[in-house]
């Protein structure tokens, strides 16, 4: 290949329902003005976003797999923090 | 399938206790269902059948486009012309999904598409078929893309999580195809004696190629097998082709028209049909590029390639200088 490729954009897709834009795949385009137009024609067939952001996948930093344990594992013990941990009476409503 | 016969690189099937400590870690995981993602450690075993497995679906997206192709300029009416040029645009989708898949596993696009393009990758056989009539083209969505759905929806909870996720994309717009299919069908079973006649004749043509899609039996291949323990195949060929024919022949009943094999019929005690013999000869000469249109479609892939070339540079170049007057505007101000 003597010509160099396309660069790798990623596609975030704003629903209708009004929900913050959500990933939905990757596409490669030469500037961001077509990587919108393309994103338009392959992920947007069928009405599936009101709003499109597409970002340069080069300029994406991801936490490795490996630091799976030490970053997400401290979550675990805190369970205190969701509403379930806490057991209502019954006789105590609206809560 | 959209993937056919995928070398796996394996001679036998190690049993956990063979396999390297990472490897075990590997197996574990998906033995436990859990995710594979493109930055975790896998074999490169793995790797490398994943890449020749998604390449290829992608790539029979791509070529698949061809035969349908054919019949835009001809369809019978504007709305029909319209749906076919959809479900081409859709086909273009399901092979960006896939290329985007398989590029997450270290390989550039524009190097799949120069093996696909060297003969050294392979697309599905089922392409290389000619589409004759309109007929053809119902034929196509409703068995072609059934056939395919048959195989996708498994693959939906495959182990790689970008390939499974991009099945779930393409599964979800397949559906529309398969319909589309049948509906020509029955639009063309319900008009005069020669219409009819034009869908049983696809019916003739396209039932035993669709039935080679699955692949030859693969009980006793280490590739499924290996392909199998890695949870990127789920049912083996002779499974989803059995699936496919119980679930088919009913939808020929209701068309009126019949599949061309004087031995299918239904089996009480298995509660499954007996189909007749496939010809697995003409799948393996196919496969090997002799099949009716495996030149033809090659030369209309290089030609597109050929004379995009322009496109491409020139895209770049607009885009290069687009980024250089930018910065020279930001110096400016």
């Amino acid at each position: 290949m003597d010509r160099s490729e396309w660069p790798l954009w990623e596609i975030f897709i704003r629903s209708q329902h009004g929900l913050a834009h959500k990933h939905v795949g990757s596409l490669h385009a030469p500037d961001a003005e077509m990587a919108i137009k393309n994103a338009r024609d392959v992920y947007t067939r069928r009405n599936e976003g009101v709003s499109i952001w597409v970002v340069p996948s080069a300029a994406i930093t991801a936490t490795a797999p490996g630091a799976k344990e030490p970053l997400f594992e401290p979550a675990n013990s805190k369970v205190y923090r969701h509403p379930t941990f806490f057991p209502m009476p019954d006789a105590v409503k609206h809560i | 399938m959209y993937a056919q016969m995928v070398d796996t690189g394996a001679k036998r099937l190690r049993p956990l206790e063979e396999l390297s400590p990472e490897e075990r870690a590997f197996q574990e995981r998906i033995d436990a269902d859990i995710r594979i993602e493109p930055k975790d450690w896998m074999p490169e075993a793995y790797r490398q059948t994943l890449i020749r497995q998604i390449s290829q679906h992608a790539h029979s997206e791509i070529v698949g486009m061809l035969p349908e192709g054919n019949w835009i300029t001809r369809a019978p009416t504007l709305k029909r012309k319209a749906i076919l040029m959809a479900k081409v645009q859709d086909e273009a989708g399901h092979g960006l999904y896939l290329y985007s898949a398989a590029e997450t596993l270290g390989v550039s696009r524009d190097q799949l598409v120069a093996d696909l393009h060297a003969g050294k990758a392979k697309y599905s056989s089922i392409f290389n078929y000619p589409t004759l009539t309109w007929a053809d083209i119902g034929a196509i969505g409703w068995l072609v893309d059934g056939a395919a759905i048959m195989n996708q929806i498994p693959l939906c909870r495959c182990s790689f999580g970008p390939y499974a996720r991009a099945m779930i994309r393409v599964c979800k717009e397949e559906s529309f195809h398969q319909r589309q299919g049948f509906d020509i069908m029955l639009t063309l079973c319900r008009g005069n004696e020669a219409q009819k006649a034009m869908a049983q004749d696809a019916l003739n043509r396209w039932w035993w190629p669709s039935l080679m899609m699955f692949g030859p039996p693969d009980a006793d291949s280490v590739h499924s097998a290996q392909s199998a323990q890695w949870k990127i195949k789920i049912l083996s060929n002779d499974e989803l082709r059995q699936r496919f024919v119980d679930q088919t022949v009913p939808q020929a009943d209701y068309l009126g028209i019949t599949m061309p094999d004087p031995v299918l019929r239904w089996n009480d005690e298995r509660a499954h049909y007996d189909f007749g013999p496939i010809d697995w000869e003409e799948l393996y000469a196919v496969v090997r590029g002799n099949g009716p249109c495996n030149r033809d479609r090659m030369r209309t892939r290089l030609k597109a390639w050929a004379e995009g070339e322009w496109v491409r540079e020139a895209a770049l170049a607009y885009a290069a200088k687009q980024a250089a007057r930018d910065a020279k505007a930001a110096k400016a101000a």
